[in-house]
C-alpha cells in the first residue's frame, strides 16, 4: 500500500466570526489528482493555503512523509515540494517568465544566472507539454500562459505536490484540455495534485479520488470508482439539488423587445451585431448560446444603452428606443445585470447601502429637493438585503468584501426591486456554486412569472436549457437559430455555436 | 587660464557639484524599487548635513560625522517607512510632511554652527597614476574619498538591482509586493529595510554638502537638490546609470554658471542658479521623449501593500 506524501489531521482554521476548517482530515499519495470540492466558502482554498504555507493554521498537523512539518512561509512549504498555483495568479507582470521563476528559488544563488534557467525551463516545459518562452514578458502572456508559467514555477522548484485553486475558471476549453492532459502527465510521473474545484463534471474528468468539504468539514471522500452524481451533490450541498426547474406555462404574452435587423460594432470596430433580430414577450426567458465572443455583449449593451447600433431599430412595447440613453432604458423599465458583476455592475469600494442605491436615488421616495432621505434609503437596503438573504456584515461594508454568489444576489436584488419590464442578464451563474446557482435561477423565473421578459445570454447550455422558453444561438453576430426550447437538441445547438450548420458562416468571416 | 583647463576645471566641478545629488538621487531610486515613494528627500538631506556637520564639530573627524548623518538620515526615513508601510498612510502627504519636518529640524539643530568651521572635511586626494590621465585625470581622479565611492556605488547598484537575486526580489516587491508575498518574502521588512537604505545615501548627499563640497552649515544649503534628485529618479527611469548622468548634467550647469560669474559675463545670480534646475529638467524631459516617452515605474509605487486587500 502506497503511504501518503501528506497527512493532514485535525487542521483548524478561524477567521474573524468564521470557522473556515474545522477539523479537517485530508490525505495525499503521489501519483494521484485530488479533487477538493465544494460550494463557495466550504474552506477549501483556506484549506490549501494553510497547506501552502499561507496561512497558520489554528490546529492540526501537517505532515510531508510521515514527518511533521510547521510552515511559518509559503518558502517553507516550497522547501519541502509544496507548490500553489493561486487563483489570481502571484507572477510579476514586468518581469520576464525566468524572472518569475527565479524568484522563488529556495537555494537560490546570490547571482541570477538566467543561461541555465532559460534552458532548464524550456527542458521542463517539453517535458509535460507545458510550451512556455523563458524570455517573454509576463504581460505580453494569455490567462492560460501565465498559469503555465505558474506551474513551471513550482515545477522548477521541485514541487511534488501541486495544489491549483479553481485552475479553469479563467481558461477556454480548449485551454483547460490541454491543462488536464499536463496534469495527467505529471501525476503519472509521481507528482500529487490536489485542485480545488466546484464543477462536478471536472472531478468525473480528471479525478482519482475526491474530498468534499462543506461548511469547512470534511463530508466525504470517495475514489475514482465510487463516483456519484447525486452523492456528491448531496455531500457538497447538504441537500438535493432540483435538476429541473418547474416551468410555469405562461400564456402568450404582448412582445416587450423588438430588435430589428440591429447592426452594431465592438470594441475593435469590427462588427459584433449584424442583422440581428429577436423579439420577447411578456413572461417568457429567451436564452442565447454561443461561445463567448460571438456578439453578446454588444447585444446586452445595445439593448441596455451602452452601445450603439449603427443599423436596425429597438422597440419596446412598441415605442422605438433605438439608442436611447442607458438612463431613459432604466426609467422604461431595461435591468441588467452584466457579465462584469464588480466591474459594471457595482461599485467595488462604495458600500452594499449605497450600491443598492445607485439606481433610484432620483426616485422622490428617497430624495428630496437637495437631500437624500437617509432613513428610507437604509430601510429600503434593509429589507432587500433580508430579501434576497445577502450575507453582510453591515450594510456599510464595501460590496468588494462580498463572496461572488452574495454579490449576484445584491446585484440581482438592485435590478428586480426595480420591477422591469425586461431584464437583461450575462452570464449570471459564472462562477458561482450549486447553491448559489439555484439561488440565481430561482429569482429569474420568480422575475418570468411576474410577466418580465429575459434574457438570459449564457455560455452554459445546461442553464438555458433549464430555463429559458426560446433558445437562440449567436455565432459571429448572427442569431443562426432559434427554436422553442421544446425543439433544442443540445448536439444540433453544440453544431450551431461553432459555426455550422449556418450558410454563409463561412463567407462571413471574408465579409468583415 | 587657457580654453582648455578651463573646460576640464568645469568638468571637475561638475563631477562634485553633481555628487551629492547623485547620493540622494540612488537613495530614491532604491526607496522606489521597493515600491514607496519618499518626497522627503529634501528634509532627510538637511538633516544628514546638519548631524554630519555637527558630529563632525565634536569628534573633530569627518568620518564620524559620514556616520551620523546616515545614521540620522536613517532614520528620518524610518519614520516615513513606519507611517507608509506599517501604518499604510499616504506616502505623498507623509513625504512632504518629511520634507518639512527635516526643513525645521536642521535649521534648529544647525543654529549654533552657522559660520563655524569644520575641524577636518574630506579633502580631495589624487589617486596616483589614475590622476595623471591626460584629461581624465583631473576630471575624475582629483577628488575626495566620497566622490571616489560614488563611482563604485553606482555599478554596484546597477548590478545589485538588475543581476543578483535580491535585487530581483527588490524589484518584485515594488512591482507586485502580493506575488513575493506569496512566495513567502518578507514584504514589509524588506521595505523598510530599502527605505531606511535609501535614507542613508541621501543622508551622505546632505554630509556631502557640508563636509566636502562646502565645508559649513548654512540653513537650507540643499538649495532643492533634494527635488531634483526625486525628479532624477523618474527621468533616470529608475536606472543607477541614468541617475549619475542627470546628476552631473545638473553639477555641469551649476559648474557652468559658477565659471561665468568668475569670467565676468554678466548675468543676473538668479538666472544663474535657476538654470542648472531648469537645464536638467529639460535635457531629461528631452531624453525620455526621446526613448519612446514612455514612463513606467514600478507597478506599486506609492501603493500600500496590504495582504487582506483584494
Amino acid at each position: 500500500m502506497l503511504k501518503p506524501i501528506i497527512t493532514m489531521r485535525g487542521m483548524y482554521k478561524r477567521f474573524p466570526g468564521v470557522l473556515a476548517n474545522d477539523n479537517i482530515d485530508m490525505d495525499i499519495y503521489p501519483g494521484e489528482i485530488h479533487a477538493l470540492l465544494g460550494e463557495n466558502g466550504s474552506g477549501k482554498s483556506t484549506l490549501m493555503c494553510v497547506l501552502s504555507g499561507l496561512y497558520k493554521p489554528d490546529g492540526g498537523t501537517i505532515c510531508v512523509e510521515g514527518e511533521e512539518k510547521r510552515f511559518r512561509s509559503p518558502r517553507d512549504a516550497i522547501a519541502c515540494g509544496i507548490g500553489m498555483v493561486h487563483q489570481h495568479f502571484k507572477l510579476v507582470e514586468p518581469f520576464s517568465v525566468a524572472e518569475n521563476i527565479a524568484m522563488s528559488g529556495q537555494h537560490g544563488s546570490f547571482m541570477l544566472s538566467t543561461e541555465k534557467m532559460t534552458a532548464d525551463i524550456a527542458e521542463l516545459g517539453d517535458k509535460y507539454g507545458l510550451a512556455i518562452k523563458p524570455e517573454a514578458s509576463v504581460w505580453q502572456l494569455s490567462v492560460g500562459e501565465k498559469q503555465r508559467v505558474e506551474i513551471v514555477r513550482m515545477l522548477y522548484h521541485g514541487s511534488r505536490v501541486l495544489i491549483l485553486d479553481e485552475p479553469t475558471a479563467v481558461l477556454t476549453p480548449q485551454e483547460a484540455a490541454e491543462m488536464f492532459k499536463t496534469l495527467r502527465k505529471m501525476a503519472a510521473d509521481g507528482c500529487a495534485i490536489v485542485f480545488i474545484t466546484h464543477k462536478l463534471n471536472e472531478v468525473y474528468e480528471l479525478a482519482d479520488r475526491v474530498t468534499v468539504l462543506r461548511g469547512g468539514r470534511v463530508t466525504g471522500v470517495l475514489g475514482r470508482n465510487e463516483l456519484d452524481t447525486k452523492k456528491l451533490v448531496w455531500m457538497m450541498v447538504g441537500r438535493d439539488v432540483v435538476s429541473q426547474y418547474e416551468r410555469g406555462v405562461m400564456p402568450e404574452g404582448r412582445p416587450v423587445l423588438e430588435v430589428q435587423k440591429a447592426v452594431a460594432f465592438n470594441d475593435m470596430g469590427m462588427y459584433g451585431l449584424k442583422d440581428l433580430s429577436l423579439t420577447i414577450n411578456e413572461g417568457e426567458i429567451f436564452g442565447i448560446a454561443g461561445v463567448a465572443g460571438n456578439g453578446q455583449r454588444e447585444l446586452a449593451e445595445v439593448i441596455t444603452g451602452l452601445r450603439r447600433v449603427a443599423d436596425g431599430t429597438i422597440r419596446l412595447y412598441d415605442e422605438d428606443v433605438t439608442n436611447s440613453r442607458p438612463a431613459d432604458m432604466i426609467a422604461r423599465g431595461v435591468s441588467y445585470v452584466p457579465e462584469d458583476r464588480l466591474g459594471v455592475g457595482l461599485v467595488p469600494e462604495l458600500s452594499v447601502l449605497e450600491n443598492l442605491l445607485l439606481k433610484s436615488y432620483q426616485q422622490p421616495e428617497f430624495s428630496g429637493r437637495w437631500l437624500l432621505d437617509s432613513k428610507a434609503i437604509k430601510e429600503r437596503a434593509a429589507k432587500l438585503v433580508k430579501e434576497y438573504k445577502v450575507k453582510v456584515s453591515s450594510l456599510d461594508q464595501p460590496v468588494k468584501m462580498l463572496s461572488g454568489g452574495h454579490l449576484q444576489r445584491l446585484l440581482l436584488a438592485r435590478e428586480i426591486a426595480e420591477k422591469p419590464k425586461l431584464m437583461v442578464v450575462v452570464y449570471p451563474a459564472r462562477g458561482l456554486d450549486v447553491g448559489a446557482t439555484e439561488a440565481v435561477h430561482r429569482l429569474l423565473l420568480d422575475l418570468k412569472a411576474e410577466k418580465t421578459a429575459v434574457l438570459l445570454i449564457s455560455e452554459d447550455l445546461d442553464e438555458i436549457m433549464k430555463l429559458a422558453d426560446r433558445v437562440g444561438v449567436l455565432y459571429n453576430g448572427r442569431l443562426v437559430g432559434e427554436f422553442p426550447v421544446e425543439e433544442a437538441d443540445i448536439e444540433r445547438i453544440g453544431l450551431l455555436m461553432a459555426g455550422s450548420g449556418t450558410e454563409g458562416g463561412e463567407a462571413d468571416a471574408y465579409q468583415i | 587660464m587657457s580654453e582648455q583647463s578651463i573646460i576640464i576645471s568645469i568638468l571637475a566641478a561638475a563631477v562634485t557639484a553633481g555628487t551629492p545629488i547623485l547620493y540622494a538621487a540612488l537613495g530614491e531610486l532604491l526607496t522606489e524599487r521597493a515600491g514607496i515613494l519618499n518626497l522627503g528627500v529634501e528634509g532627510i538631506m538637511l538633516v544628514g548635513a546638519v548631524s554630519g556637520f555637527i558630529a563632525a564639530v565634536a569628534t573633530g573627524s569627518c568620518w564620524w560625522g559620514l556616520l551620523a548623518a546616515m545614521a540620522a538620515g536613517g532614520a528620518v526615513a524610518f519614520i516615513h517607512g513606519v507611517l507608509t508601510i506599517t501604518l499604510r498612510a499616504n506616502q505623498t502627504v507623509s513625504g512632504l510632511a518629511l520634507t518639512l519636518f527635516g526643513t525645521g529640524l536642521s535649521g534648529y539643530l544647525g543654529k549654533s554652527y552657522i559660520g563655524m568651521p569644520v575641524p577636518q572635511a574630506f579633502k580631495a586626494t589624487t589617486l596616483g597614476p589614475l590622476s595623471d590621465i591626460p584629461y581624465i585625470g583631473p576630471i575624475l581622479f582629483r577628488h575626495d574619498v566620497l566622490v571616489y565611492a560614488s563611482y563604485l556605488l553606482v555599478p554596484a547598484m546597477a548590478f545589485f538591482i538588475y543581476r543578483t537575486r535580491p535585487g530581483l526580489i527588490l524589484r518584485a516587491i515594488g512591482e507586485n509586493p502580493a506575488a513575493a508575498d506569496a512566495l513567502g518574502f518578507k514584504v514589509f521588512s524588506l521595505r523598510h529595510l530599502y527605505v531606511i537604505a535609501g535614507g542613508m545615501l541621501c543622508g551622505v548627499g546632505g554630509a556631502y554638502l557640508s563636509l566636502a563640497y562646502a565645508p559649513s552649515w548654512l540653513e537650507n544649503m540643499t538649495a532643492g537638490r533634494g527635488w531634483i534628485a526625486v525628479a532624477l529618479v523618474v527621468f533616470a527611469l529608475w536606472d543607477p546609470w541614468r541617475a549619475l548622468i542627470g546628476s552631473y548634467l545638473f553639477g555641469g550647469v551649476d559648474a557652468l554658471g559658477f565659471n561665468l560669474q568668475v569670467l565676468g559675463v554678466t548675468v543676473p545670480t538668479f538666472f544663474l542658479s535657476m538654470m542648472p534646475y531648469l537645464f536638467t529638467i529639460l535635457v531629461l524631459t528631452l531624453l525620455m521623449a526621446k526613448s519612446g516617452g514612455r514612463v513606467v515605474p514600478p507597478g506599486a509605487l506609492g501603493l500600500p501593500y496590504d495582504r487582506e486587500d483584494r
